[in-house]
């Protein structure tokens, strides 16, 4: 019998390939974000309204994540904005190997925000780095107040939290001030915004923190040549 | 959720191995896995006999798996913790919810017994 130490991350190939997107990321001074939520809770959605307001003061591109459709896909391009579609054919998340690929095949690799909509699923996807600067996690009213607590990993990883349709606010259990206290244990730092896609709610909040995000990146990228 | 990727990673891994070391047969592989991790052990052993099965290398292999805790440092009270729930990043001794996970992420694969192809073969244990 012979034993033989391994001691090797189990997602250490994803890891690897995900440092060198982030390097590819950083060396055109892009901000990336990993946006993810439970399936219809709205990025989609979010993504279209932030394009409108975004559109003409930067530049963007989206990378889609879906299980088999190019549905959302198809949303982004009718707003203008060069978009890429990944199929999982039924992968729960994305990886940095399928980022990486999707990457390559925009038709213009120069931008200031390149957004990944995740495969819908609050589980998987917060283990798979893809090289993204953060990510932002979307949940909507409509969902319950139950969801950070059943799924604190992704709650926790989030740099900024989307809390959608509150134009559904009134019509839902939902409490906004357990929300607020429950986010107090997981992750007491990350900004809320309070948004609602269908009506433009807290939207210009959201937009004008997320330009500082992108001008926080430019500025990064100009100091490190 | 996806065990049956990783799994298929974790076994991949082994065969690269296997075959550098002349491995004809795996009789035990042996993952860590933090609690912290989103991969469930039932699942992991689920897929690893479903698909070991399959394939003589593996198919008498068993799994092992360790679980860790989740152990975090407060950066307020500056005492280490064990947290007993998951959903609540709070220091069980002073209550901040300032603190760092140290440990509970784990998710790796630690070790695989084998025999070698020709039996005789003892590079000790
Ligand atoms: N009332 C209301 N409906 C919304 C809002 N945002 C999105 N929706 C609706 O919710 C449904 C799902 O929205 P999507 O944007 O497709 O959600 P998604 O998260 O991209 O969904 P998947 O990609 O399938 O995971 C659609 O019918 C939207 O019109 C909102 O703020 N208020
Ligand atoms: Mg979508
Ligand atoms: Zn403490």
């Amino acid at each position: 019998m012979v034993q033989v130490r391994m001691e090797a991350n189990i997602l250490g190939a994803n890891e690897l390939l995900a440092r060198k997107n982030r390097a590819v990321f950083a060396g055109r001074g892009m901000l990336v974000v990993n946006l993810m939520s439970s399936p219809g809770s709205g990025k989609t959605t979010l993504l279209e309204k932030t394009i409108d307001h975004l559109q003409g003061q930067i530049t963007l591109g989206v990378i889609e994540g879906d299980l088999y459709t190019d549905q959302d896909a198809r949303r982004i391009e009718e707003k203008g904005v060069q978009v890429v579609q990944i199929n999982t054919e039924g992968a729960c998340h994305l990886d940095a190997g399928m980022i990486s690929k999707a990457y390559e095949n925009l038709s213009d690799r120069e931008m200031d925000l390149l957004f990944i909509e995740n495969v819908g699923n609050l589980v998987c996807p917060a283990e798979f780095d893809l090289g993204e600067d953060f990510k932002a996690v979307v949940m909507s009213v409509a969902e319950g107040n139950d969801k950070p607590l059943k799924y604190p990993l992704i709650f926790r990883e989030a740099k900024v939290i989307l809390l959608n349709k509150m134009d559904l606010l009134p019509y839902t259990d939902f409490s906004l001030e357990r929300f607020g206290h429950d986010l107090e244990q997981i992750n007491p730092t990350a900004p809320v915004f309070k948004v609602s896609g269908r009506t433009g709610e807290g939207m210009a909040e959201w937009i004008e923190w997320l330009l500082g995000e992108v001008k926080g990146k430019r500025a990064e990228n100009i100091k490190a040549f | 959720m996806h065990e049956f990727s990783l799994i298929e990673g974790v076994l991949n891994m082994v065969r690269d191995s296997a075959s550098q070391n002349n491995i004809g047969k795996v009789n035990r592989v042996k993952l860590v896995v933090g609690r912290l991790s989103m991969a469930l052990p039932d699942s992991l052993h689920f897929a690893f006999e479903a698909i070991c099965k399959d394939e003589d290398l593996f198919r008498e292999a068993i799994l092992e798996i360790e679980e860790k805790e989740i152990m975090c440092d407060c950066l307020a009270c500056q005492r280490s913790s064990e947290l007993k729930d998951i959903y609540s990043f709070i220091c069980p001794a002073c209550g901040s919810n300032r603190i760092e996970i140290t440990q509970g992420r784990e998710l790796y694969l630690d070790y695989y017994e084998g025999e070698e192809v020709n039996g005789a073969g003892s590079n000790g244990g």
